[in-house]
């Protein structure tokens, strides 16, 4: 594994910050199955090392833009489990006092612009911050998640010129799970992902996504060059989603088989090579790692629970904030 | 007091707002040296430079959704679509994006941005470059809507639409910019939702929008001289819509024809059709009136274009029906 920080609270953070990821994503996922959770949700699983890789490398007055898969990127940035369920069940303290659901979490005192439920839907946004930072002198940075599947719209490509045009400090984070809804990502994209974000001059990396410490790594360095007026940047970031497209999405044999799935979940899972890394290392025994995963399983546990008995937004809220004040 | 045009109007509220807060910017295409193909931003890049006045590729989702996110963020993005036709390009950005972010987030995000864009056929531009969309996004919840029917409402409107907080398309009519108003020196905003009574009568209210104010005004003219006395009310704003200025004047003169130059069909006059119905039907001696555009294509050929739009004497055959009571049942 590469080794990008020296400091033993930060290591561990991420650590933690990843099984808070994998702990919120199989409590939701719970919550699905026993009919608890209105509608549907996409989980962050086996992604984690992405949002927490790169989240780790921002401050809160950086940006960042989410997706339909955002429950990770909402967690990494810095959000309580608390009230992220009662937002996935509707309840008026979440944050988005239930109006928004998983699909539109938001948690703009962290700097999280929102999940967005249209897929690329949120480049624009992206690149708007980034283009507001530079404009009125600020020297935060906009991270803009997105799939692969997001690289087939046309958005996209709009936004990256203009990033490029006045290198805007903006960095395009494609987290390639290798699958587009239903459909291998190789059916949807021709030639390489990176070559499209070279084609406007801008600086492409694929980095393994399931290693922690290189996608912190490679983030620092460009967050810094990125405040430094040098970006915008590019990564793409390998990695899988555990569970189908949605939670609903259970017989997927017919796009992926069980064996791929397998094999990326017992020899490429990044909790589990993190935390072998932490234990070699000596930064942390089994017992302290177990006490941190039941602590934290603890943690969400009581906020199920808490959100489960949380009242919903009163009928009065239904036409409020449609405009601001 | 002195006279400017439509064109000189919206530079002025532009440059006025720039001043005064230097979060507020201009994106968009050719808005810089070029200062539009109709003009109406010349002279803005020279005071306030390329960072604040920004000329953008021709990719309208993305400056529009880059307006969004700054605006997002702390900014005050004024952005321009060259013409209200491109709104199409920009649905998501603007309905699924811009629209619904303070909703979404429970009152946490807000959008403070305004999309400055045109509207109005018989300018020879075909299909299209001549539509009058506000009624498409009128639709949805979470945009305001302005429609500046002189000079005067479109400064005043523009100083309004920038220092709200929420997304704001103002259509202005691009025939209009340079038709002259009287326009005071000093400042002056005009508040949302409140209409403008622009003649008063007591016969028939002609509720218009637009350029369609000044086909009103004609229509009521040629009225008067048969005796018929028209009030002529201009709501300004659709969203938020003065549905209590309107509903007095309906009850007083008992008769209403609606008049905007978006397709008559599923239109702006429907909606306020609709409203008059419900809530002022009993004061009513006729039917409420609907004209709109025709619904066809924009045709490019001037002696078919003309016949597409509302025009001061069609206004007048319909009044003088509604006023005769020929129309009460008809077909």
């Amino acid at each position: 594994m590469a080794k990008a920080k020296t400091n033993t609270e930060d290591y561990l953070r991420m650590y933690r910050q990843m099984v808070r990821i994998r702990t919120f994503e199989d409590n939701a996922n719970q919550l699905y199955l026993s009919a608890k959770m209105p509608g549907l949700t996409h989980m962050y699983s086996g992604e984690e090392a992405v949002a927490v890789g790169i989240c780790e490398a921002l401050t809160d007055d950086d940006r960042i833009t989410s997706t339909h898969r955002g429950h990770g990127h909402c967690v990494a940035k810095g959000a309580e489990f608390k009230e992220m369920f009662c937002e996935l069940l509707g309840k008026a303290e979440g944050y988005c006092r239930g109006k928004g659901g998983s699909m539109h979490i938001a948690d703009q005192s962290h700097g999280n612009l929102g999940a967005n439920a249209i897929v690329g839907g949120s480049m624009g946004i992206a690149t708007g911050s980034a283009l507001r930072a530079k404009l009125m002198g600020k020297d935060d940075v906009t991270v803009c998640f997105f799939g692969d599947g997001a690289t087939a719209q046309g958005l996209m490509y709009e936004v990256m010129n203009m990033a490029a045009l006045w290198n805007l400090p903006v960095i395009y984070a494609c987290e390639n799970n290798g699958y587009s809804e239903y459909t291998k990502t190789e059916e949807i994209a021709a030639g390489s992902i990176t070559a499209r974000a070279e084609a406007f001059g801008i600086e492409a990396h694929t980095v393994d996504g399931q290693d922690v410490l290189a996608v912190n790594e490679l983030t620092q360095k460009l967050v810094a060059r990125a405040r430094k007026g040098e970006g915008p940047f590019f990564m793409e970031l390998m990695t899988y989603r555990y569970h189908g497209h949605h939670v609903g999405d259970i017989n997927r044999e017919y796009y992926r088989s069980k064996d791929e799935e397998k094999d990326w979940k017992d020899n490429r899972d990044p909790i589990i090579r993190f935390r072998a890394f932490l234990v070699s290392e000596g930064i942390a025994t089994e017992e302290e790692i177990e006490a941190m995963n039941a602590e934290i399983e603890k943690n969400a546990t009581e906020a199920v629970a808490y959100a489960e008995q949380a009242p919903y937004p009163p009928a009065n809220e239904v036409d409020m904030h449609v405009y601001a004040d | 007091m002195r006279e400017i045009t439509l064109s000189q109007a919206v530079n002025e509220a532009l440059a006025e707002e720039m001043r005064r807060d230097p979060s507020v910017f201009i994106l968009g295409e050719d808005v810089a040296e070029a200062g539009t193909p109709f003009k109406v931003l010349s002279g803005l890049v020279e005071e306030f430079g390329t960072d604040r006045v920004v000329d953008t590729p021709i990719s309208e989702p993305g400056f529009v959704g880059m307006a969004v996110g700054a605006a997002m963020t702390g900014a005050r993005p004024v952005v321009d679509l060259m013409f209200g036709d491109f709104i199409y390009l920009v649905m998501d950005q603007l309905c699924n994006q811009a629209a619904k972010q303070h909703y979404m987030s429970g009152g946490k995000l807000t959008v403070p941005m305004v999309l400055r864009t045109n509207l109005g056929a018989t300018r020879r531009s075909a299909a299209q470059h001549s539509q009058s969309l506000q009624a498409l996004v009128a639709h949805i919840p979470g945009l305001k809507v302005a429609l500046p029917s002189s000079a005067y409402e479109a400064k005043g409107l523009m100083k309004t639409a920038i220092r709200d907080n929420n997304p704001v398309v103002i259509f202005e009519d691009k025939l209009m910019y340079q038709d002259k108003a009287p326009v005071p020196e000093e400042e002056y905003l005009i508040p949302f939702g409140e209409a403008n009574v622009k003649r008063e009568g007591r016969d028939i209210t002609l509720i218009a929008t637009s350029s369609m104010v000044q086909v009103a005004e004609k229509a009521a003219e040629m009225l008067a001289s048969e005796g018929i006395d028209a009030e002529v009310i201009d709501p300004r704003t659709i969203v938020p819509l003065d549905e209590a200025t309107l509903l007095d004047s309906v009850k007083k003169t008992s008769r209403a024809i609606v008049i905007d130059e978006g397709h008559q069909s599923y239109g702006v006059t429907a909606e306020i059709a609709s409203r008059l119905n419900e809530k002022a039907f009993y004061h009513l001696d006729a039917p409420v009136l609907r004209m709109g555009a025709m619904d066809v294509p924009v045709p490019f050929s001037p002696a078919l274009e003309d016949l597409t739009v509302p025009t001061p004497e069609a206004v007048v055959e319909n009044a003088r029906k509604l006023c005769a009571g020929e129309m009460i049942h008809a077909a």
